[in-house]
């Protein structure tokens, strides 16, 4: 995409992370000691039961939000822990689950809005380089339209583009096809499976959507329940780039069974917790 | 050509609207025209304002044709148009202040709550005490309503704005300002035009009755003059205008609003 080159940059080390919430003295522990690593450029893909806080590690390594013990690093440098909550950067780019474009900018002002506002480009230059983007995908003519005109697979692929023209060290998307269709969704995964193969940087993929775990990422990374830990990584070892016909192949669906297991397991004790409390 | 007239002419909405208009009218001619209800006794039936509006000898001295007809609504014009300009640029920057600084906030929105349901007319006396000329006094309560009007809406209309485009905007390297020019004022717009809206009309309301009771000049005080003097076609005509130029500065405000807001129009399907 953007320049094409692997900066071997974007290496996440979660270490022992936990956070508490504690909303007028409802003492909530969300993760407990959490560990794991993402390598630089590696797609890592986040499944587990609702609430066990995935959205919780992405908005520390976002800047968004304080963790209460443990540390996140990125590639080396400490972002966050106890004592530290770093600020949102280009650097750590989120997509947003519920699409967060400027409903007032068109396609191409939301796109060239972070190199303009960064001043790392002159106008004219981001537009050419926007442009560029909008064509290498096939999404021409579109420029001056307001997002709300656009269905809402294009949103996201504009709002995918608008993170990577700052070409970040990390992307980190938050269930950003929920709510599409199945048509919609593998066009969305191709559009993905591209620009990764094309620029491959660290992804932080949140999802509860299996078949789309195993697609996308190099390593399926399945929570707990509520408190949340690493229930299990499963390393996903498909040829790369990804293509359909793999979803039907033996590999994929003995990964499939794997992490189908592991997030039963799981769902089941959500369930059963759930249960627990409204008694 | 011909067949855009015809869809216009035989369009439902027009129809209607027509309609209740005829209606409207009908009533007051039955009223006072036919029936002679008691309480209706002074009041002139339709066709004797128009007359007197469209007059070039009205009786009162104030139609269509007359100078002082125009000198009127200018006066009138011009106080809500320099209150209503104060209100939206003091407004508006306040509301957006207060919705972006929580510390302003704070400071503020107790004496906006307190101040804003008091109502403009209650505001004369010390208008004229504190204000140099009966003039300045009367924008002052034009103003006045319209202006918090204008605050609470702008909050509101920050407020409103969804959290993500915050910190999407923190994501791509906004500083503040950047925050401010690129989220918060457009974002707030919807709302801070609602509040204009609203504010015109308050504004409206608070002139005339400001004028009643401090004016020298104006629609407001012609009417007033016009309900001693008898000359009850002229407090009609003068009424109707005032309806007029409400109407015309709340669809000019809606003009303004959907240039500014071209993505909110398009959304509508507009």
């Amino acid at each position: 995409m953007a320049t094409g080159v692997q900066n071997n940059q974007g290496e996440i080390l979660i270490k022992n992370v936990t956070k508490i919430y504690d909303p007028e003295g409802v003492h909530v522990v969300a993760m407990k000691d959490c560990s794991f690593d993402i390598a630089a450029g590696e797609f890592a893909v986040i499944v587990g039961p609702s609430g066990c806080g995935k959205t919780t590690l992405l908005n520390a390594i976002a800047g968004f939000d304080t963790i209460t013990s443990g540390e996140i690093y990125l590639d080396g440098e400490l972002i966050s822990s106890r004592d530290k909550q770093i600020r949102p950067d280009v650097e750590r780019m989120v997509v947003f689950q519920n699409g967060a474009l400027f409903p007032w900018k068109t396609v191409m002002e939301n796109v060239i809005y972070g190199p303009v506002v960064q001043k790392r480009m002159k106008k004219r230059e981001a537009v050419d380089v926007a442009r560029r983007m909008l064509h290498q995908v096939g999404l021409n003519g579109i420029e001056d339209k307001y997002p709300e005109e656009l269905s809402s697979g294009v949103q996201r692929r504009v709002e995918i583009l608008r993170a990577l023209i700052n070409k970040p060290k990390v992307v980190m998307l938050d269930e950003p096809f929920r709510g599409l269709d199945a048509v919609a969704k593998t066009v969305m995964h191709e559009f993905l499976m591209d620009i990764f193969c094309e620029s491959p940087r660290t992804m932080f993929f949140i999802t509860h959507d299996l078949d789309e775990a195993i697609f996308l990422g190099n390593k399926v990374v399945i929570m707990t329940t509520r408190p949340a830990q690493v229930k299990k990584i499963v390393h996903v070892n498909l040829a790369w780039p990804r293509e359909h016909h793999m979803l039907a192949s033996e590999t994929y669906l003995d990964l499939k069974r794997e992490v189908l297991e592991a997030v039963h397991e799981e769902a089941k004790k959500a369930f059963e917790a759930g249960e627990r409390e409204m008694a | 050509m011909i067949s855009r007239l015809k869809a216009t002419v035989t369009d439902p909405h027009l129809l209607r609207a027509l309609t209740g208009i005829f209606v409207f009218v009908g009533l007051w001619y039955l009223f006072t025209a036919v029936l002679n209800l008691p309480r209706f006794k002074l009041i002139p039936n339709p066709i004797a304002v128009l007359k007197d509006w469209f007059s070039f000898t009205p009786a009162s001295g104030r139609s269509i044709f007359t100078k002082v007809y125009y000198l009127d609504i200018a006066y009138s014009v011009g106080r809500t148009l320099a209150a209503f300009t104060l209100a939206t640029v003091l407004g508006v920057t306040l509301g957006l202040f207060m919705g972006w600084n929580r510390t302003f906030y704070d400071f503020a929105f107790p004496v906006v709550e307190i101040l804003r349901p008091m109502p403009p007319l209650s505001w004369i006396p010390l208008a004229i005490l504190i204000l140099p000329g009966v003039e300045i006094a009367v924008v002052y309560v034009t103003f006045i309503a319209a202006f918090f009007a204008t605050v609470l809406n702008t909050l509101l209309g920050v407020f409103s704005i969804d959290k993500n485009y915050f910190l999407a905007a923190r994501c791509l390297g906004s500083k503040p300002k950047d925050v401010f020019v690129n989220v918060i004022v457009p974002g707030s717009l919807p709302f801070i035009f609602t509040g204009l809206q609203i504010g015109m009309g308050i504004s409206w309301m608070s002139l005339v009755a400001g004028e009643i009771i401090a004016g020298k000049q104006g629609l407001g005080y012609a009417i007033y003059e016009g309900y001693f003097l008898y000359q009850f076609e002229h407090v009609i005509s003068y009424m109707f205008t005032l309806g007029i130029l409400g109407y015309m500065s709340s669809a000019g405000i809606r003009a303004v609003g959907r240039r500014l807001m071209a993505w909110e129009a398009r959304r509508r399907g507009a």
